[in-house]
């Protein structure tokens, strides 16, 4: 049964403030969630005012100049800065999103920053991926065959096949989606979410794999498959401009239709 | 050492509604509406086959202001339920996942469904009296 509320030990609570530097003329405040391991404390809001003037234009930029600044024990993933390596993705304002391609200009007033939602943290805006990578190696995300492979050539495939995985093969796995999408958090132990289902369709939709059915029969499950009810947050918030829904929906008219 | 419990991160309570989430919990909420509205329909018709004087307290009791305004509710949530329903036919076939697409047909479901219910409301005043 969903739970709705934060159980005790989640409950957000209020924490310092960073005042900005003398002097600074334009400043934005940050407000950050923050989660220590190694007190006893809830997880708390700190609050930081950054000065624009010397701070880069993303919100990434923003939390590595706290970080730099500020406040040195602020813990977050970021590595490519150039959205293509999925590190940097939290709840920014409101909706899940990388932080290195989010524009602070983007946004108005306070930037709100959670790690994303309905997740283990390990500290701050580190959120416990495991089970999101475990699921993603329960669909078998490599070409299956079996007519033999000759050494000496790729397996071939048509322009027009190659052009059914545009919209798929983008996705950098950042769990954005699958974290912004409710039937996901109520059963993230049996649902498999937006990402992965998005990433089963893309081997599904492979010309040059030849386990189709065999990945159609492992996602015919009211769990695995069924939870999605096109709520639609996932193709919202994918900072890749993906449509897992859509891709969800192939897979769901796939089943049906090998059936008639 | 022993680790701590890990908190769960906020979700619902930071979450910023959007309107395909809010139209698709609507969807699931008018749905149990139907199910409370069915009920009453049932209570309306037990009454009518009961005789003269449960027809008459029933009719008095669905005719007051409490009464008018659940009934307004439950065509709404008709009304939306079909409109939304019809929307969830199209992403059946795959159709209508575009966000551009799915923003205006959600759209067009509260317009159709609010638009839908004035008017049925404004024939039975019309035509009934609003007695």
């Amino acid at each position: 049964m969903a739970e709705f509320t934060l159980p005790a030990n989640s409950i957000v609570k209020k924490g310092k403030s960073f005042p900005a530097p003398d002097g600074a003329k334009r400043t934005r405040r940050f407000k950050v969630y923050r989660w220590d391991p190694d007190n006893d404390e809830n997880p708390r809001m700190d609050t930081y005012e950054v000065d624009l003037d010397t701070c880069g234009p993303m919100v990434l930029d923003g939390l590595i100049k706290i970080k730099n600044e500020i406040d040195s024990t602020v813990t977050f993933r970021r590595s490519c800065r150039e959205g293509i390596c999925g590190s940097c993705a939290m709840n920014i304002n409101g909706t899940n999103t990388l932080a290195c391609i989010k524009g602070i200009g983007e946004t108005k007033g306070e930037v709100t920053i959670y790690p994303l939602p309905h997740m283990p943290v390990i500290k701050d805006l580190v959120p416990d991926l495991t089970q999101f990578y475990a699921q993603y190696a329960s669909i078998e995300p490599w070409m299956r065959t079996q007519t033999p492979h000759s050494g000496d050539r790729e397996r071939l495939q048509s322009k027009e096949d190659r052009a059914r995985l545009d919209g798929l093969y983008e996705c950098i796995l950042c769990a954005c989606c699958s974290t912004s999408c409710p039937s996901y958090w109520w059963n993230s132990e049996r649902y498999l979410g937006p990402a992965v289902l998005l990433q089963a369709y893309r081997w599904i939709a492979d010309s040059r794999d030849e386990y189709t059915g065999e990945r159609l029969d492992a996602l015919e499950d009211p769990f695995r498959l069924y939870r999605c009810h096109t709520i639609m947050n996932c193709t919202k918030t994918c900072p890749k401009n993906l449509n897992p829904a859509k891709a969800i929906a192939q897979i769901k008219k796939l089943l049906v239709t090998r059936s008639l | 050492m022993e680790k701590r419990e890990r908190p769960l991160s906020p979700h619902l309570q930071i979450y910023r509604p959007q309107l395909t989430s809010v139209l698709s919990i609507t969807h699931r909420a008018s749905g149990l509406a139907l199910l409370v509205g069915t009920l009453v329909l049932v209570y309306w018709l037990v009454a009518a086959a009961s005789g003269a004087e449960a027809y008459a307290s029933a009719q008095a009791l669905l005719g007051s202001w409490p009464g008018r305004i659940v009934l307004i509710g439950f065509s709404f949530a008709l009304f939306y339920h079909l409109c939304n329903g019809i929307r969830h036919l199209f992403w059946d076939v795959g159709l209508g996942f575009e966000l551009k697409t799915a923003y205006a047909s959600g759209h067009a479901v509260i317009a159709a469904s609010v638009s839908m219910t004035v008017l049925a409301w404004a024939l039975a005043y019309y035509m009934g009296g609003g007695s």
